[in-house]
């Protein structure tokens, strides 16, 4: 059996469910330490921070499920949705922290979103996944149609994209971490233009082969 | 420009010492009340409360150490301060390898406890031992065509794990304009609470300058030159949309990435409420006049 079958096999014994479990918890356990001064003397961006690249990371693992399957065989399609799901939870409370917790104002906010280009780009990318967030469901695939739910789901490209260039354009100097991620998410969503490796016997009979 | 002042009481005449160490830890007992009523009279009169060591040697910007907040606190132990040598040139009189203790020697030591703001509007209040940096300009000797000193951080490679990744250009360089450099709030630290300054924050001397924002200050001094042109600052270098030469804590000009206008005192946790940032960090008084007849926004 190769690696790939294994893992196959594994994945249709091990559920999703863990997943929200563990990053709800996680998220819940982060706010605590924020709580008790355990995440350093300004826990407020500590908060924000850790938020931020956990939703970034999950994303990027959302990207890399088509791709794996592609090129490896190797299929994880049935955790993308919760992936995807506690990514945008981080989103959420990274939103929420800044909002609240860091800016405490309204009208601080909105000048913030309108003047500063790199908070604009994050909160489109946060507007951007609410949709997906909102239709990650079965009932919403139904009611969307397959090729529909698809389309619109296409909206985490340049989401994950806009994400990424948040986070290269809020540091200071030249840092190589939020780099390491932009490129990650150029070349994740670049391997979808390579023309996908179709197994000559998988073709349908009388496929034209190019 | 303001007058000599000197202090005669020290941090451990007005705290005892295992409260400034760590006060998140009286916070929660019952000797909290007693303890703030014994804090200096004026600070108080300003709801000014010195941060703990512990804050203050814990959040640091030392991009040498790597751009974490935590990391020059990890990593700064490896820091060579002994000895320690300064390099004086330039515009000077008696230029020369200084020895740390020579340059500071028979200099009138001072307790000064400053507001600091950082660019990324946070701030601290920290309680600085050092000398006035128009002393040790003194004791050099600046020549009379000088307008500006300039400053440079030391550079060890092998101790620096964000020198060794390039995060900026190193060494670091700082310079103020010679009147900003003489006047009296301008320090050269060499402490904090009166014990010795702790390597993530720019040991064993460092320059403090209240009414600009914290990366004018520059850390772990290995070079002072006199000079009769505007020097490069690092910041400036790297960015000169974003940081100006003058850099003067200033809450109408915003920094182009964010807002100046209020900032957060560290120290106050989860649930701390932003406060209204002071023109020249409430210094306005005392250095206002540097700059008068400029335009603020134009030499930000």
């Amino acid at each position: 059996m190769t690696l790939a079958q294994r893992i196959n096999r594994a994945q249709r014994v091990l559920p999703a469910w863990p997943i929200y479990l563990i990053g709800f918890g996680w998220m819940g356990w982060l706010f605590w330490l924020g709580l008790n001064g355990d995440l350093g003397p300004e826990p407020i961006n500590a908060l924000e921070r850790r938020y931020g690249l956990l939703a970034l990371q999950l994303l990027v693992a959302t990207l890399v499920v088509t791709p794996l399957r592609t090129w490896t065989n190797i299929s994880l399609l049935k955790y993308r949705r919760a992936l995807g799901l506690m990514a945008f939870g981080f989103l959420m409370a990274h939103f929420l922290v800044w909002a609240l917790l860091d800016l405490q104002s309204l009208s601080r906010i909105s000048v913030e979103i309108v003047r500063r280009p790199y908070i604009t780009i994050g909160f489109a990318a946060f507007v951007l996944l609410i949709p997906l967030a909102v239709t990650s469901n079965n009932a919403s695939i139904r009611r969307l149609g397959a090729l529909g739910w698809r389309k619109l789901h296409k909206l985490t490209y340049p989401a994950i994209l806009l994400g990424a260039v948040h986070f290269v354009w809020l540091v200071k100097g030249y840092p190589l971490e939020p780099f390491l991620y932009l490129g990650a998410v150029i070349a994740l969503l670049a391997i979808r233009l390579v023309p996908k490796r179709r197994p000559a016997a998988r073709a349908p009979a009388g496929a034209v082969t190019r | 420009m303001a007058r000599r002042w000197t202090n005669d009481l020290t941090h451990d005449d007005v705290t005892p010492r295992p409260l400034w160490l760590n006060r998140r830890q009286i916070m929660a007992g019952m000797g909290g009340a007693a303890a703030l009523a014994a804090t200096g009279a004026p600070a108080m009169a300003q709801g000014l409360e010195p941060n703990t060591l512990e804050q203050i040697s814990t959040y640091n910007n030392y991009y040498e150490f790597g751009v974490g907040k935590e990391d020059p606190a990890a990593y700064a132990s490896a820091l060579d301060i002994d000895p320690w040598t300064i390099r004086v040139d330039g515009m000077v009189d008696r230029p020369g390898e200084y020895a740390l203790a020579d340059l500071l020697s028979g200099l009138q030591s001072e307790e000064r406890i400053y507001r600091f703001r950082c660019v990324e509007a946070w701030s601290m209040v920290v309680p600085w031992n050092g000398v006035e940096l128009a002393d040790v300009l003194d004791k050099i000797g600046v020549q009379s065509g000088a307008r500006y000193v300039a400053f440079e951080t030391v550079v060890q490679p092998e101790n620096m794990p964000g020198v060794r990744s390039r995060v900026i250009p190193f060494p670091y360089v700082e310079g103020l304009r010679l009147d900003e450099a003489r006047h009296p709030l301008t320090l050269l630290a060499t402490g904090i609470y009166g014990q010795p300054m702790p390597k993530q924050n720019g040991a064993p001397i460092r320059l403090v300058v209240p009414w600009k924002y914290g990366f004018k200050s520059i850390k772990s001094i290995v070079r002072i030159t006199l000079t009769d042109q505007q020097p490069p600052t690092t910041w400036n270098r790297l960015n000169s949309r974003e940081y100006g030469f003058y850099s003067n804590v200033n809450p109408e000009v915003d920094h182009p990435r964010w807002s100046q206008a209020s900032e957060r005192r560290i120290g106050g946790g989860l649930f701390s409420r932003r406060q209204d940032t002071l023109m020249f960090n409430g210094y306005g008084d005392e250095v206002a006049s540097l700059y008068a007849g400029m335009d603020l926004r134009e030499n930000y």
